[in-house]
């Protein structure tokens, strides 16, 4: 399939490494199987779980320990080699794309839970560690990891805390900068520092949420404190359907609005509703315009009472079907369907490109017309799976990457679609990240100040650039280029920049 | 006061004080002058700009200028059913939201809902280069950028201005109930760790003279079957107990002897070794001790159970009121100060005096 490859990105010149030199001052202190440098090695890491991008790393580099960490985070400090670490690889924004002339920091050795404390109820864990993985650890005691991205079987915490990920559930239980307690970060120097503690704040500047989200670009994470819920006891969900997606939008802001803060509340429109029924034959009505799954959770008493409150509402727009999750088997049921949303897409499309932007929820009904209409534009039809209940959209766009210019069809739509989540008062990102993906339409989100701010905060932590340059924040010669430069009373920002 | 949007004076003033390298002071109401170093400076008022600027209840986003009163936002967001979740603490009538996210205060719901950092969507301020920023945004998900609004809370002002605050806010509980139980610091800490692991809706847990206060906030039911589950005598007028130990306003509080703020993981062992009547909050996450003992043996004891101290009340310029931070993360600390205010005009020392 045809890719792009890492020169399409804004970053500093390339710089020349002394490969040999380099990967002998490596294995100085690795063992040979931990340092790889022969195309046929480097090959599984050229893509993450985007993989319309491609690129090849000159190295990559496996350490055990934290102390080989340090010293890999020394080795390429001196020699002034870019470094990218890496997870599980499972991120949709590229932001572990490796760099042609860069070292690939694979973190997948790093994969022991320390330890559980469940008086206190948290899990230290190794950046390695898989989500699930967590939770299933912590399940004697009763006790579970709440961020549930929906790649939770793969994807690693390290990887959670580079990209803030949140999951169907963070209307209640929030993103990962709410569930995390303490990091061990290794700077681009080599120095081991903690950010955050074991107690519920520490002192000084809130370095634990700035490094959240900040995809690699300020330090690699080593080391975790995440913090444990008991798990609760009961969970039901109402299956609502409706003939009209703007019914449907209308009961999700009503839900809330009554006080009540399901678990989660999930929205498809049509097109998504039919390859998920194809997919997974769950029993959605295939006519359906919209389906609205709204799970509530906690005791048993306090659940039916959710449950019925749900139902008033929902039944105020007139769906045309309500059903109520009698045991856990028919709740898994009905999700069924919406986890098999992106598969499902697969069996429709040779290919499908998915968006993430957040958008304040009363534009729900204009964004989802805008949408039609931009997709009628392109010729590519997009399918909508939504968090309702944080405003998180995931447009699917399907496409044919065989087609000669269907790819980049799809992402010049995919862009259009972002700046009118950006025009509505929304985000280009709500949980995948911006990596290489978004970094175009991170000019249209922010102002030259802005992302000239940013750069000043990633100065302080990297000078250099080295760590995952070209990712996260553009320069502002890439927005001159994009064209995306806000032009305030017809004055051009920075007119002593060069513009292309 | 009315409403303003004092933006372009605020603007203009720090602009001018970035010419002429001038220390401003950022000023609220002043209700919590007592917290942190003192600091020179020109006093930049924010208390004339002030205003809800969005509110939607459906979409559980709340938006208003920093100067306004916390008790205008409590009261405007208790019209519509709604609270901000991390129970803040005012200390004084006129307490600004801007000085509430600048010290980054929570009250007794925090370790259960949240922390004022928690709730804190966006911001727009004005940083060191005099430029008007808006950071993060209004919706509840958004990860493009830098988390530079979260960076502000608890900053007290020395990395810019906030002229706008964005929040999420949540429903306040249906019902809320409080028992309280006969128990010693040590017994109180022990059932707490029991129960923390079960899904027990707690909002509050407070150990003061010899009582263990337990409050019980959602639906009716689950109210209800929590009550059963944890017995003890139900307390009247149970809203007036938690105002008065989130305002500190308690027996427990009053005095001229030294309030430590000692936060610690919830489960650590009464802190016997740290001199003084204690009070625990947070469900064991946060003591709070009168001690007239030296700083040294307070910051020790903290940090050997993994958390940290501040002299709450009572701090000097000899006696450091925040928690000292090991080198690195200092040198951290000053890189980032310099990354948004490179002249170092905002709240200079108010934090670390290196700061």
């Amino acid at each position: 399939m045809p890719a792009h490859s890492f020169d399409k990105f804004d970053r500093r010149d390339t710089v020349t490494v002394d490969k040999p030199g380099l990967a002998q001052a490596m294995r100085a202190f690795l063992p040979e199987e931990a340092v790889l440098a022969a195309p046929e090695d480097l090959r599984p890491y050229e893509t993450d779980g985007l993989s319309a991008y491609r690129q090849t790393p000159m190295m990559v580099v496996i350490p055990r320990s934290i102390e080989e960490v340090q010293q890999a985070m020394r080795v390429c400090h001196e020699r002034g080699v870019p470094v990218v670490a890496r997870g599980a690889g499972t991120g949709l924004s590229g932001g572990a794309l490796p760099l042609p002339d860069g070292v690939l920091l694979s973190l997948a050795r790093f994969m022991s839970i320390l330890d559980i404390d469940p008086d206190n109820r948290t899990a230290r864990v190794q950046p390695g560690v898989r989500n699930l993985a967590i939770s299933q650890a912590a399940e004697p005691y009763g006790l579970y990891y709440a961020p549930d991205p929906s790649s939770q079987i793969a994807c690693t915490i390290g990887g959670n805390v580079a990209e803030n990920s949140g999951g169907v559930h963070c209307l209640k239980y929030g993103l990962t900068t709410h569930n995390i307690l303490k990091l061990k970060i290794v700077t681009v120097s080599g120095e081991l520092i903690e950010v955050g503690s074991e107690a519920l704040d520490a002192p000084g500047y809130d370095l634990l949420a700035l490094m959240t989200g900040s995809e690699g670009l300020l330090g690699v994470t080593v080391e975790v404190t995440v913090k444990l819920l008991p798990r609760p006891e009961h969970a039901r969900v109402v299956m609502a359907v409706f003939d009209d997606v703007e019914r449907a939008g209308g009961a999700v802001s009503d839900i809330i609005a009554q006080g009540i803060v399901p678990a989660g509340l999930e929205m498809m429109d049509h097109l998504a509703i039919v390859a998920a029924e194809k997919y997974a034959q769950c029993g959605y009505p295939t006519d359906a315009q919209a389906i609205l799954l709204c799970e509530v959770d906690g005791t048993e008493a306090e659940v039916a009472e959710d449950i019925e409150r749900v139902q008033r509402v929902v039944e105020a727009y007139q769906p045309s079907e309500v059903r109520v999750s009698r045991d856990s088997a028919e709740r898994e049921r009905f999700w069924k369907g919406r986890k098999g949303a992106f598969p499902a897409m697969g069996r429709v499309a040779p290919d499908y490109y998915c968006m993430d932007g957040t958008i304040p929820r009363q534009h729900l009904a204009y964004v989802l017309r805008r949408m039609q209409e931009l997709s009628e534009e392109y010729g590519q039809q997009v399918a909508n799976v939504f968090h309702a209940g944080d405003g998180n959209l995931h447009p699917l766009i399907l496409y044919d990457s065989a087609q000669p210019g269907e790819l980049e069809r799809t992402e010049a739509l995919g862009a259009e679609i972002l700046k009118l989540c950006v025009e509505v008062g929304g985000s280009i990102t709500g949980e995948h990240g911006v990596g290489v993906e978004k970094i175009s339409q991170m000019c249209d989100q922010f102002q030259p100040d802005e992302l000239e701010q940013f750069r000043a905060v990633k100065n302080a932590f990297d000078p250099d650039g080295l760590l995952n340059p070209g990712k996260a924040v553009p320069t502002l010669h890439r927005c001159a280029e994009y064209g995306g430069m806000h032009v305030h009373k017809g004055n051009l920002p920075f007119p002593e920049l060069e513009r292309f | 006061m009315g409403d303003a949007d004092l933006t372009q004076d605020l603007r203009e003033r720090v602009q001018e004080a970035v010419e002429h390298k001038t220390r401003l002071r950022i000023a609220g109401s002043g209700s919590k002058a007592f917290l942190g170093l003192p600091c020179e400076g020109e006093a930049l008022d924010m208390t004339g700009h002030r205003g809800v600027v969005n509110y939607q209840p459906s979409e559980l986003v709340f938006t208003a200028r920093s100067g306004t009163p916390l008790a205008e936002v409590e009261s405007i967001l208790g019209e519509s059913g709604q609270m901000l979740p991390f129970e803040p603490p005012h200390f004084g009538e006129g307490a600004t939201l801007g000085g509430t996210i600048a010290a980054a205060l929570s009250g007794p719901r925090r370790p259960w809902t949240g922390a004022a950092r928690d709730f804190v969507l966006g911001t727009r301020i004005i940083n060191g280069h005099a430029q008007v920023l808006r950071l993060g945004g209004e919706v509840i998900k958004n990860v493009a950028g830098f988390d530079l609004s979260r960076l502000m809370v608890g900053a007290m002002g020395t990395l810019g201005v906030l002229l706008d605050i964005s929040f999420k806010v949540l429903p306040k509980p249906r019902r809320e109930v409080t028992v309280a139980h006969e128990l010693s610091a040590a017994q109180a800490l022990d059932k707490l760790a029991r129960w923390g692991v079960k899904p027990i809706p707690l909002s509050g847990a407070c150990h003061w003279d010899g009582r263990l206060y337990v409050r019980l906030s959602g639906a009716e039911s689950a109210v209800a079957q929590a009550q059963k589950q944890i017995g003890g005598e139900v307390v009247e007028d149970a809203g007036r107990f938690w105002a008065d130990l989130r305002e500190q306003r308690l027996e427990f509080f009053a005095g001229e002897a030294p309030l430590w703020r000692v936060s610690v993981p919830p489960a650590t062992p009464p802190m016997e070794d740290v001199p003084g009547a204690a009070l625990i909050d947070w469900g064991g996450a946060l003591r709070w001790v009168r001690a007239g003992s030296a700083p040294a043996t307070v910051r020790e004891a903290a940090q050997r159970a993994g958390g940290h101290a501040t002299l709450f009340r009572g701090g000097s310029a000899e006696h450091a009121p925040f928690q000292p931070l090991p080198q690195s993360l200092m040198q951290i600390h000053k890189k980032v100060k310099h990354a948004l205010d490179p002249e170092n005009i905002f709240n200079r020392g108010r934090l670390y005096t290196e700061l």
